[in-house]
């Protein structure tokens, strides 16, 4: 694959379905899966992108998320256009949550979501504007 | 240890899967919390046991590459999630036992979890 070859998935994340959130992670991985991408960079795609679903399904009621895959590197780039993060420092805080008890009862919530996405990507970037939205981009090198 | 195996230690039973029975399964890790099981499971191919009973559950152990689900305190799971766990090739057990106890009992058995393989 040269670097004209990328291919580009977007998905549309509902953020009225807490059932369904993860589904677009979870179809890119099949997809990744398809093409032949390393299982553990697949794994890292995986665990990093539905942390930032559901986070968008709690936080900003739904969104987009894109992936372009390219012949050295995927960028998994999640936007959407929910009340924004006003402190992102503190927000990368192991344990720090703003989120519902609700969420908290079903698995999440525990302040481990953007330490994850950190983790388990080679670089992350998070553009926030409190009332506007956020847009986190993860790159990870192939 | 293989699914069916564990089943047994547990006295488990299969509330879909059952044709996973032989699968292998390499540790286990017993979490309520799915941001935990996605930050701290590192090599999959696990069971994962659990009083959470959502379809998150699935998608979670998915995401990680794990084989198995244990509902513990006889927990169930609704229509959707089962659904979910036989799309992604994933055994679901439900056992009556609390998490320390069935966590025990398998331990006992010489399952481990990661970090004391």
């Amino acid at each position: 694959m040269n670097p004209l070859e990328c291919m580009k998935f977007s998905y549309i994340v509902d953020g009225d379905n807490f059932d369904g959130a993860g589904a677009a992670s979870e179809e890119t991985k099949a997809k990744l899966k398809r093409l032949g991408v390393n299982k553990d960079v697949i794994r890292k795609v995986a665990i990093s992108m539905y942390e930032a679903e559901i986070n968008m399904v709690i936080h900003a009621n739904g969104g987009r998320a894109d992936v372009l895959l390219c012949p050295d590197k995927i960028t998994v780039t999640m936007t959407d256009t929910g009340k924004g993060i006003p402190n992102i420092e503190q927000a990368m805080q192991e344990g720090y949550s703003t989120a519902s008890d609700k969420v908290r009862s079903l698995g999440f919530g525990a302040g481990m979501g953007l330490p994850n996405m950190k983790k388990y990507s080679d670089k992350l970037t998070i553009r926030s504007e409190v009332g506007v939205g956020t847009t986190v981009i993860m790159e990870y090198l192939i | 240890m293989k699914i069916s195996r564990l089943a047994e230690i547990i006295e488990a039973e299969f509330v879909c899967g059952e044709e996973l029975k032989d699968t292998e399964i390499k540790s286990a890790f017993g979490c309520d919390l799915m941001s935990d099981v996605l930050a701290y499971v590192k090599d999959g191919e696990g069971a994962l046991l659990t009083g959470l009973a959502n379809p998150q559950v699935v998608r979670t152990v998915a995401m990680m590459d794990m084989r198995c689900i244990v509902f513990v305190r006889n927990k169930k799971p609704d229509d959707k999630t089962i659904e979910l766990a036989q799309q992604n090739n994933i055994a679901v057990l439900q056992c009556k036992y609390n998490m320390f106890t069935a966590c025990g009992m398998l331990y006992e058995s010489g399952l481990r979890g990661e970090e004391s393989k």
